[in-house]
């Protein structure tokens, strides 16, 4: 092991030394240091405090946009199971959440149930959505089934607009704050460390699932699926277990949302959404988690500090969607194969 | 309204609407045959028609041309050739460079272009609602008293010769010839001699000539114009290109004519309102695409991913 990463080391410097530029040699000298397991859980648990201690010290405005992040990073790393990890395009992946934001809002609105207890009833529509969705479509060409999880997205869409139990354009409004040991969750800090936990357990979930049987299966099908089905991986399963996983990830975080929002309307589900969070994951790099959610942090911070630029916002993402594409395919992490 | 002239009322909707779809998904259909790529951008190019000939016709209305039907002709022409030229630049700058890469890359790229093209015309327009200011009357005749303009009448008749035009340069013409070679396959055809890259820059531009002078027709017949409007027609378009059975040019028409009247007639059956229109085309694409994914003409294939 230690002769490994000793040669490994020679080599980055090598290349650092071959390459002769200050921005290339410090990724190397990071890459270095990372490498070893103790600095890495170690700079994960410094980031972790300082992150955990921010609500003391910052505005409720910066915490609103951190909220926000971590909510990305849980629907992110939602879509990276079905993107990067299955290798199956989704194009509607806002359905999944708005699945879980209106099932809560329903059951608190209009039946009275308290929010921990939507959240078994939400992740059992996600499945339900998943398996509608998956079932019938996975065995299609990849590309078709972009374009039917495009027409699932708006379809769930135009029925919430068009449904009274969904309260049509307008949405669900004044859906009650929920308690957790008799202490209401109000303020945006208590929000904060709810999506902080969240996020934590996406991205553990995540790490896990990787590296699990289902998670090399899913790589294997990605890479060469008639291999993989010779290898004996009943492709379509392995396939609809990511779309049901992934559209999990979404529906606990659509859930969460509603009470911290305690408003929803078909608008927070436009196709738009679907595409910023599809941006997030190829920006990042399709199937690498730490990308994954850098990709979520550059979605979301990236409108905050350039106020500015207003309406061309999603322009700019476009540009930026397309020289990824075309320059840098693997994304700005991108996985390295061992 | 009778019964009767209920039906012929939605007869005639549902070929207008009909020809639109059929004249977009003739695009889609044309490149998915030729490099299999699924082209989100379509519905966009045929946004950028409608408002390139907004434009121009706007200019023709302040000369001595006017805005008549010579002016939309002209207006018509020299945007299916801008637009045209549009989709070649499109497929060399953002299509050509992965044309070896893995299908979800490729349709990743489509969507940024798709995504640049709307935003750019929603900055430009400032994201407003567009009148489509036309010197047309509102002539026209009645069939019981269902009533019909010339206009309405005329763009379906371009529609239709449009689509014929298609027909025969596919057929008839050896360029025509190349596209069916390549779309059976492509390696062969380049030892064969042929220009595979001119060919495929050939077939994006008449795809995006047809779908400009969608957006074009669709702007006259609407009366407005909207940056995002490109979005439902290119998932309706798409929808239309798979009834037919994609990568078939007939299949194309036939489709687009088909879901025109099928919506049309759709939005009469009761309790189906007119909101639940794009639900209805959404759900006739995902029941097609399950239980018949090669369309109506189309044999059945094996993919090779």
């Amino acid at each position: 092991m230690k002769e490994k990463q000793s040669g490994l080391q020679t080599a980055a410097a090598q290349a650092a030394k071959k390459q002769g530029n200050p921005l290339g040699e410090l990724i190397n000298k990071l890459y270095i240091f990372f490498d070893n397991k103790k600095n890495r859980y170690g700079a994960v648990l410094v980031v972790t405090a300082v992150l955990l201690y921010l609500p003391m010290v910052t505005s409720m405005y910066f915490m609103e946009v951190m909220t926000n992040i971590w909510f990305h990073v849980i629907v992110c790393l939602g879509l990276n199971i079905i993107v990067g990890f299955a290798g199956l395009l989704s194009l509607g992946y806002a359905a999944f959440f708005a699945v879980g934001a209106y099932t809560t809002g329903i059951l608190i609105l209009h039946y009275g149930v308290s929010f921990w207890l939507t959240l078994p009833v939400s992740v059992l529509m996600a499945v339900i959505a998943g398996l509608a969705i998956g079932g019938p479509t996975l065995r299609l060409r990849s590309d078709y089934l972009a374009i039917v999880t495009l027409g699932f997205g708006e379809i769930t869409r135009l029925a919430a607009r068009n449904m009274q139990i969904t309260g049509r354009a307008t949405g669900l409004v004044g859906i009650d704050r929920p308690a957790l040991f008799g202490m209401a969750l109000y303020k945006i800090n208590h929000y904060y460390y709810a999506f902080f936990i969240l996020a934590f357990l996406a991205i553990f979930i995540s790490y896990r699932l990787q590296d699990s049987r289902l998670g090399r299966a899913w790589k294997c099908i990605r890479e060469d699926e008639d291999a993989a089905e010779a290898m004996g991986i009943n492709v379509v399963a392995v396939r609809l277990y990511a779309f049901i996983i992934g559209s999990v990830f979404g529906a606990i975080a659509g859930s969460f949302m509603a009470v911290k929002m305690t408003a929803i309307s078909p608008e927070s589900f436009l196709f738009t959404q679907s595409v910023m969070i599809l941006l997030a994951v190829v920006l990042g790099g399709m199937g690498k988690i730490p990308g994954v959610i850098l990709g979520a942090f550059a979605v979301v911070a990236f409108p905050e500090v350039f106020r500015g630029i207003g309406q061309y916002r999603m322009l700019i993402f476009g540009v930026v969607l397309l020289i990824i594409m075309i320059y840098r395919p693997q994304g700005l992490w991108p996985e390295r194969d061992t | 309204m009778s019964f009767q002239e209920i039906f012929i009322q939605q007869l005639f909707n549902g070929l207008l609407l009909g020809s639109f779809y059929g004249l977009v998904a003739l695009g889609y259909s044309m490149v998915y045959g030729i490099i299999k790529l699924l082209n989100f951008a379509h519905g966009d190019i045929y946004m950028v028609g409608g408002f390139c000939s907004l434009s121009l016709l706007a200019f023709f209305g302040r000369t001595f041309i006017g805005n008549g039907w010579l002016g939309i002709i002209a207006a018509m022409l020299i945007t299916m050739i801008i637009v045209g030229m549009l989709g070649v630049i499109i497929e060399r700058v953002a299509y050509k460079p992965l044309r070896e890469a893995p299908r979800l890359s490729l349709l990743i790229t489509a969507l940024g272009v798709s995504m640049v093209l709307y935003n750019s015309v929603m900055v430009i327009t400032g994201g407003e609602y567009r009148a489509y200011g036309t010197g047309l009357g509102y002539e026209g005749f009645a069939i019981g008293s269902v009533f019909i303009t010339h206009t309405q009448a005329i763009l379906i008749v371009a529609a239709v010769a449009l689509m014929l035009i298609l027909h025969l340069f596919i057929t008839r013409t050896m360029y025509g010839k190349a596209m069916r070679a390549i779309s059976m396959d492509r390696d062969c055809c380049r030892l064969m001699g042929v220009n595979v890259n001119k060919i495929i820059a050939l077939t994006f531009f008449v795809g995006s000539t047809l779908a400009a002078s969608a957006g074009m027709m669709a702007g006259v017949y609407y009366g407005s114009l909207h940056f995002f409007m490109g979005f439902v027609i290119g998932i309706k378009a798409f929808t239309a290109a798979v009834i037919g059975g994609i990568g078939i040019i007939p299949g194309a028409m036939l489709g687009g004519l088909l879901l025109g009247l099928l919506e049309s007639f759709g939005t009469q059956i009761p309790f189906i309102g007119s909101e639940w229109k794009d639900v209805f085309s959404f759900s006739i694409l995902i029941l097609i695409l399950i239980f018949k994914p090669t369309g109506l003409l189309g044999k059945k294939e094996s993919e090779r991913m």
